[in-house]
């Protein structure tokens, strides 16, 4: 395996008119990993994910996905082949029976895994017979993940996957996923569920109001972050700025209480603390919620 | 085996996995040629990205407690200093489960004795031991 990252970014933008949906982004996911890819709702996530994948063209900046330049025209047979997408709206054609779209699709793809197909039927209980029309949400949405799965992609993009599917069906998609990175397979995909996220992610990235506030391993984060509580016999006002320290995010009093939101350097923070005379010190891990809403918020 | 990995904690869920092994050599819960899962089946099991297990079984195999033989999975391997070390710390063990029963005897709520406990071994980084 090489380590050439799979997606690569430089300056990237996408303006409609006046606004701008993605700013100057610069954004790159490594081969073999799960790198999530976060943000609120009209942040920029799927206009994004369209740009990569050559459906929209960009206004600003160039990139490449399995070193090829999103903007080339000529989308190429072997790039589809090597890169598969499972889209928001899950479009599929709704007169076909679920049978009938694998047969179909199952002919695009040399490299494709009817093993796959019979596990993944009978893991997600899709019934082959049905018209997709009268699929729920949640079926549908196991069906293109299975359309993609099955076709061996060097790279899965998914966006917001979870979407519609009950606790049973994240836990199937986030298996599927496991194992598909497993046999090398580089994941890419957006979602709100920060809980399943931050088990199974290597990476994670979080886009707000179109630019990119966080890229980090979660690994680095775990680390890194802390929230410092302290309590002070007094609360001067030159405290705050005496505890400005590298790494301090923000910082939020509450009569003798301090507490300090730090995205590393915890150590020196709580050192100073000291020296400052703070009478109670303690530091506690910081999930990915709380920085997902920091990241959002003080943006 | 069964791992509990805690996503929110402030240790990277590798080091997690790392040290649950570590503490299941120590209590005889796995021994000396069990057999753990492959990565894959593992990380699906758990629920990680299988780089994390792949990651935890790497750095278990450079402490010299992990065998990783190709195509036919993961042996634990304990060598005798290893032994001793398990011996060391199942006595360990039983002579915290008495200073605890003592502190509750004594009349102090669990939060406090983990309060006291936490306090003393803070500012210690998390350590794994390389046997």
């Amino acid at each position: 395996m090489t380590s050439e990252p799979v997606v690569e970014t430089n300056g990237l933008g996408k303006s409609y008119g006046r606004i701008s949906a993605v700013r100057d982004l610069n954004l790159t996911v490594g081969p073999g990993r799960i790198t999530a890819f976060l943000g609120l709702n009209g942040a920029g996530k799927s206009t994004t994910i369209r740009m990569l994948l050559g459906m929209i063209r960009p206004t600003e900046g160039s990139g490449t996905v399995l070193g090829r330049r999103i903007d080339d025209p000529a989308g190429s047979l072997e790039f589809r082949r090597r890169v598969a997408y499972v889209s928001e709206d899950k479009r599929l054609y709704g007169y076909m029976t679920v049978e009938q779209i694998i047969r179909f699709t199952s002919s695009f793809y040399p490299d494709w895994r009817a093993d796959v197909v019979r596990t993944l039927l009978k893991q997600y209980d899709l019934p082959p017979d049905r018209k997709i029309r009268s699929l729920s949400k949640g079926m549908r949405t196991k069906l293109a993940l299975l359309l993609a799965l099955a076709r061996r992609p060097q790279l899965l993009i998914l966006d917001e996957p979870s979407e519609g599917l009950d606790p049973v069906g994240i836990e199937d998609l986030l298996q599927s996923l496991v194992a598909q990175c497993a046999e090398g397979t580089a994941v890419f995909f957006s979602s709100h569920q920060i809980a399943e996220v931050e088990r199974v992610a290597d990476q994670v990235c979080i886009l707000h109001q179109g630019r990119l506030v966080l890229d980090a391993s979660l690994d680095d984060l775990r680390l890194s972050y802390r929230q410092i509580d302290m309590v002070f016999p007094s609360l001067p006002a030159e405290l705050q700025s005496q505890l400005q320290l590298e790494g301090v995010e923000s910082i939020r009093t509450s009569g003798h209480q301090m507490s300090v939101f730090a995205s590393r350097n915890a150590d020196a923070i709580m050192e100073r603390a000291r020296d400052l005379h703070a009478g109670s010190i303690e530091a506690a891990p910081v999930g990915l919620r709380e920085i997902f809403l920091q990241k959002v918020k003080e943006n | 085996m069964f791992f509990k990995l805690k996503p929110s904690a402030g240790q990277p869920l590798y080091l997690q996995l790392m040290q649950q092994i570590q503490h299941a050599i120590e209590n005889g819960a796995l021994q000396d040629g069990d057999q753990l899962p492959g990565i894959r089946t593992l990380a699906e099991e758990l629920l990680v990205s299988p780089n994390t297990v792949a990651k935890a079984y790497s750095e278990l195999e450079h402490a010299g407690v992990l065998d990783l033989r190709h195509g036919s999975g993961a042996f634990i391997s304990v060598s005798r200093r290893a032994r001793l070390l398990a011996d060391r710390v199942r006595a360990a063990e039983m002579r915290v489960r008495n200073l605890i029963e003592e502190l509750r005897e004594a009349g102090l709520l669990d939060d406090e004795i983990r309060r006291l406990f936490e306090a003393r071994l803070a500012g210690q980084s998390e350590t794994v031991r390389i046997s």
